[in-house]
C-alpha cells in the first residue's frame, strides 16, 4: 500500500506537470488570440500568427496529456469533474476549434473573409481561456459528490469566484502573449507589445490579489492550509516571491530588456500555479476525493511511469528543438528570419 | 427543450456525430502523411522536380486537414469524461494508459515535428526535413495503433480483472493491448486509410488530366493513386475477409447482424444480398439469397450450420438494419475500388491511362468512396457491438454521466452547428486547393514564405548543407 501512495503523488505531480506546461505553452499562444483585436493591421496579424503557427499544435498535445493523463491515473476524477465542469469544457472545446482551425483557414481564403477567421481566432481563443479559468475556479469551490459519481446540475460551477477566475486567466493570458510578442517581434509591433504588457501586469497582479483574497473563504481547509501555524512558514514566501518576480518584470518592461518580460510572466505563473497546488493538496477534487481514493490500481500507474518516464524527455527535446529552428524575431511578409 | 428526451440515447448521437466527422481527417492524413514521405523520398533520391512540386502541392492540403483532425480529435478525448463518465471510472484503468501513451508516442511526434514539416523546408535543410516528415508518418501510424487497441479491446476484452470498485483493472498488458481482435482492425483500418488517400489522390490526378493530360504532376499522381488502388484493394478485401472470420469467433451476434441472420440454419445459411431487415418480427423481408453462400463464405463449407439471433437473448441484439445496411455499402464499395484498380490496369497495359476521359470519370467518381466505406465499415463495427460498450461486460446504458438530457442535447446541437460550419469551410478550401493543378515551383503552406523549390535540386541543396 505504501508503493501505490508514493506512486499516487508521483502521478499527481506528472499530471500537475502536464497541465502546467500546456498552461505556459498554449497560454501565451491563446494570449495573441485574445490580444488580437487590439492589432487590426494585416501585417501585424500575419506576424503574430506566423510567431505560433509552427508550434501551437505541440502546445494543445498537452491539454490532451493532461485530460487523458487524468482518465488514467486518476479515473475517478475525471468522471466526477468532466461532468461537473460540463458547459465550460464543450466550450472550451468550441473555443479551441475556432482557434485552431483559423491558423490554416485565414491563409486560404480572401481579404474579407479572412478577417471572419481572424474573429474566430480571437473569439475561440477568450472562450477557450474563460472556460478554463472559470473551470479552475469551479474545481476549487468544490463540487457536489454521491459515491463514484458527479451530483450537481449542469450550471453549478457559475458563481463569482469562477467568474473572476475566468477573467483572471484571460488576463493572465493575455499578459503572456504581450510579452511573447516582446520577446519575437521589433519595431512599432514590439512597442505596442510592451505598452500592453504594462497594463496587463498591473491588471494580472490585481487579479492574482482578488483570487489570493477570495480562496479562504470558499474553505475553512484553505483558510487553515494558508495562515495556520507552523505552514505559514512555508506559504509566505509564495506571496513575497510574487511581489519579488513582479517587481523584476516590471524593471525589465521598463528597461526594454526584450528577451526577460516572457520568462519572469511564466515564472508568475509558476507561483500562482504552486499556490493552487498548496490549496489542494491532497485533494484531486477539493474536499471530496484524494489523489489516493481516485488514483487508478499500480499496474497502470506503473505501466504509463514507464513510459513517462521515457518519452517526456524525448517530447521534451524535440519539441525544444522545433522552437529552436523557428527562434529569433519574426518579420512581416517574409516570415523567420 | 430536450426535457423528456432520453439523456443516453442524446449522448450516443452526440458520439456518433462527432466521431464520424473526426474520422474522416485522421483515414485521410495516415494515408497522406505516408504519401508525403513517399513523394519527398522520391524527390531526393531522384532529383526530379515533379515530385517536390507534387509535395508542396499536397502539403497544404494536409496542413488543412489535419488541422481539423487535431481539433476534432481534441474533443473525442474529452466526451469520454463529459458524456461516458461511468464508462471512464470503470475502464479508465485500461483505456486511459493506452490513449496515454497514444498522446505520448503519437500525438507528441506529430506536433513537434509538424511545424518543421510545414514551414522548415529551407529552415533545417533537406535531410532533416525528411527526417520531420518521416516522422509525422511516423506519429499517424503509431496512433493508429494505439487507439485501435483501445477500440479493439473494447470490442474483444483480454487480459483483465475487475476489482473492488467494479473497474477494469490490466492483469496483462500484453494480452489487452494485443487483445483478439486488434491485429485484424489495425490492418484493415490503415489499408483503408491508404485506400482512401489514394482515391482522393487519383480523383484530383484524373480531375487535371481530364482537363489536360499533357501535365507531369497529376500524370504521377494518378499512376502512383492507380497502381495503389490495384494493389491494394485486394489486399484490403482479403484482409476484410480475415477480420470478418474473427469477428464470428469473437463477436457472433454482430455477424449475424451484418448477415441479417435472425434464424439460424443448421444445414448451410443462404447470403442475404438484399432484403429489409425487420427488427421487430425478427426476420429479413424481401430478402434476395444466395443459398449456402454465408457458410461457405464463414465456414468453408456449403452446409456448415451457421446461428442466427435466435439463440442470442433479445435484449443482447444490436441494431440489424444500420448493422445490415452499412456493411453492404462498405462491401459493394470495396468491390467497386477494386473494379477501378483492374480498369486502370488494363489501361495502363493498353497504353491510355492518362488519356481515358471514361477512366477518369470513374477515379473521379470514386473519389469520396474511400471515406464512405471507412464510415460504413465504422458503423458496421460499432453498432454491430451494441448494445454493449465493452462487449459483453459494460452496457451502454451503464456507461453513461449521470447528466439531464438538456445538458448533453445542448451540447449536441452546438457541436452540430460548430462542425457543420467550420468543416463546411474546411472542405471548401481543400476543394478549392485541389482544383488548381501542381504547377513548376509549386510553394509550400505559406505563400508568403517562399519555398524557393523551383528550379533547386536535392543534390545542390545537400551539398550546400553539408557544406556549411
Amino acid at each position: 500500500m505504501t508503493a501505490n501512495i508514493d506512486l499516487a503523488t508521483l502521478w499527481a505531480f506528472i499530471i500537475a506537470f502536464a497541465v502546467f506546461v500546456y498552461v505556459v505553452m498554449d497560454g501565451f499562444d491563446l494570449g495573441l488570440g485574445i490580444l488580437f483585436p487590439l492589432f487590426p493591421a494585416k501585417a501585424d496579424r500575419d506576424v503574430i500568427m506566423n510567431s505560433v503557427a509552427p508550434v501551437w499544435d505541440g502546445n494543445e498535445t498537452w491539454l490532451v496529456l493532461g485530460g487523458g493523463g487524468m482518465m488514467a491515473a486518476f479515473p475517478l476524477a475525471y468522471a466526477v469533474l468532466m461532468p461537473a465542469l460540463y458547459t465550460p469544457v464543450v466550450a472550451m472545446l468550441i473555443g479551441l476549434i475556432f482557434r485552431g482551425v483559423a491558423f490554416e483557414f485565414r491563409w486560404r481564403t480572401t481579404q474579407s473573409l479572412r478577417n471572419r477567421w481572424d474573429i474566430a481566432f480571437a473569439g475561440g481563443s477568450m472562450l477557450a481561456a474563460l472556460a478554463q479559468g472559470i473551470a479552475l475556479g469551479a474545481i476549487l469551490q468544490g463540487v457536489h459528490v454521491d459515491g463514484r459519481h458527479y451530483a450537481g446540475g449542469w450550471w453549478d460551477w457559475l458563481t463569482p469566484f469562477s467568474i473572476l477566475t475566468g477573467i483572471a486567466l484571460l488576463v493572465g493570458y493575455a499578459l503572456l502573449g504581450a510579452t511573447w510578442l516582446v520577446l519575437k517581434t521589433e519595431g512599432e509591433l514590439r512597442d505596442k507589445a510592451y505598452g500592453l504588457s504594462f497594463y496587463l501586469l498591473f491588471a494580472m497582479l490585481g487579479v492574482i490579489g482578488m483570487v489570493s483574497v477570495a480562496t479562504p473563504f470558499l474553505h475553512i481547509q484553505y483558510t487553515e492550509r494558508w495562515f495556520s501555524w507552523p505552514n505559514i512558514v512555508l506559504t509566505a514566501p509564495v506571496p513575497i516571491a510574487v511581489a519579488v518576480v513582479a517587481v523584476a518584470l516590471l524593471r525589465s518592461l521598463a528597461t526594454r530588456q526584450d528577451s526577460r518580460p516572457f520568462f519572469l510572466t511564466l515564472a508568475l505563473f509558476g507561483l500562482s500555479y504552486a499556490g493552487l497546488g498548496i490549496s489542494m493538496y491532497p485533494f484531486i477534487v477539493p474536499q471530496s476525493i484524494t489523489i489516493w481514493q481516485a488514483a487508478s490500481p499500480q499496474s497502470s500507474q506503473l505501466f504509463m511511469l514507464a513510459g513517462v518516464a521515457v518519452l517526456v524527455p524525448l517530447i521534451l527535446g524535440y519539441t525544444g528543438w522545433a522552437y529552436w529552428v523557428f527562434r529569433g524575431k519574426v518579420r512581416a511578409g517574409s516570415g523567420y528570419h | 427543450m430536450f426535457e423528456g428526451w432520453d439523456a443516453v440515447v442524446l449522448a450516443r448521437a452526440q458520439f456518433a456525430f462527432t466521431m464520424s466527422f473526426h474520422i474522416v481527417f485522421p483515414a485521410f492524413s495516415i494515408g497522406l502523411a505516408s504519401y508525403l514521405a513517399v513523394l519527398e523520398a522520391l524527390w531526393l533520391w531522384s532529383g526530379r522536380e515533379v515530385f517536390i512540386n507534387l509535395f508542396q502541392y499536397w502539403l497544404k492540403i494536409f496542413a488543412v486537414a489535419f488541422g481539423m483532425g487535431v481539433v476534432s480529435g481534441i474533443v473525442m478525448s474529452y466526451q469520454f469524461g463529459t458524456n461516458w463518465s461511468a464508462f471512464a471510472d470503470k475502464t479508465g484503468p485500461i483505456i486511459g494508459p493506452l490513449m496515454a501513451y497514444e498522446v505520448l508516442t503519437a500525438f507528441f511526434l506529430e506536433a513537434g515535428f509538424l511545424g518543421v514539416m510545414l514551414f522548415g523546408l529551407e529552415r533545417v535543410g533537406h535531410r532533416l526535413h525528411f527526417l520531420a516528415t518521416l516522422m509525422v508518418a511516423t506519429g499517424t501510424l503509431i496512433s493508429a495503433f494505439w487507439i485501435l487497441s483501445a477500440n479493439s479491446w473494447m470490442q474483444t476484452p483480454a487480459g483483465y480483472a475487475v476489482n473492488a470498485d467494479g473497474q477494469f483493472v490490466a492483469a496483462d498488458w500484453l494480452q489487452v493491448i494485443f487483445n483478439p481482435s486488434f491485429p485484424y482492425r489495425l490492418v484493415h483500418m490503415v489499408l483503408a486509410a491508404y485506400l482512401t488517400t489514394a482515391l482522393v489522390v487519383g480523383a484530383v490526378g484524373a480531375f487535371h488530366l481530364w482537363r489536360d493530360s499533357r501535365l507531369p504532376g497529376p500524370r504521377v499522381m494518378f499512376s502512383m493513386a492507380m497502381w495503389m488502388a490495384t494493389l491494394v484493394a485486394p489486399l484490403q478485401i482479403l484482409a476484410g475477409d480475415q477480420h470478418g472470420l474473427n469477428t464470428l469467433e469473437h463477436q457472433p451476434a454482430k455477424v449475424m447482424a451484418m448477415e441479417g441472420h435472425y434464424q439460424s440454419h443448421p444445414d448451410g445459411a443462404p447470403l442475404v444480398l438484399f432484403g429489409l431487415p425487420n427488427q421487430a418480427a425478427g426476420r429479413v423481408d424481401y430478402a434476395i439469397e444466395i443459398p449456402k453462400l454465408s457458410s461457405l463464405i464463414l465456414k468453408h463449407a456449403p452446409d456448415a450450420p451457421l446461428n442466427g439471433l435466435d439463440t442470442v437473448p433479445r435484449q443482447n441484439w444490436p441494431p440489424v438494419p444500420i448493422t445490415f445496411w452499412s456493411f453492404r455499402i462498405m462491401v459493394g464499395l470495396g468491390f467497386l475500388i477494386m473494379t477501378l484498380g483492374l480498369c486502370s490496369l488494363w489501361m495502363r497495359w493498353r497504353g491510355t491511362l492518362y488519356a481515358s476521359k471514361l477512366l477518369h470519370i470513374f477515379a473521379m467518381a470514386m473519389g469520396p468512396a474511400g471515406f464512405v466505406a471507412v464510415l460504413a465499415g465504422w458503423i458496421t463495427t460499432e453498432t454491430g457491438r451494441q448494445p454493449f460498450t465493452v462487449y459483453g461486460l459494460l452496457r451502454t446504458v451503464d456507461a453513461a454521466s449521470p447528466l439531464a438530457a438538456p445538458a448533453v442535447g445542448s451540447s449536441l446541437i452546438a457541436f452540430v452547428l460548430v462542425y457543420f460550419a467550420i468543416f463546411a469551410a474546411g472542405v471548401i478550401y481543400i476543394l478549392r486547393l485541389m482544383a488548381l493543378p501542381p504547377l513548376h515551383g509549386e510553394q509550400g503552406p505559406r505563400g508568403d514564405l517562399p519555398a524557393h523549390a523551383a528550379g533547386i535540386t536535392p543534390a545542390v541543396g545537400v551539398a550546400a548543407q553539408g557544406a556549411t
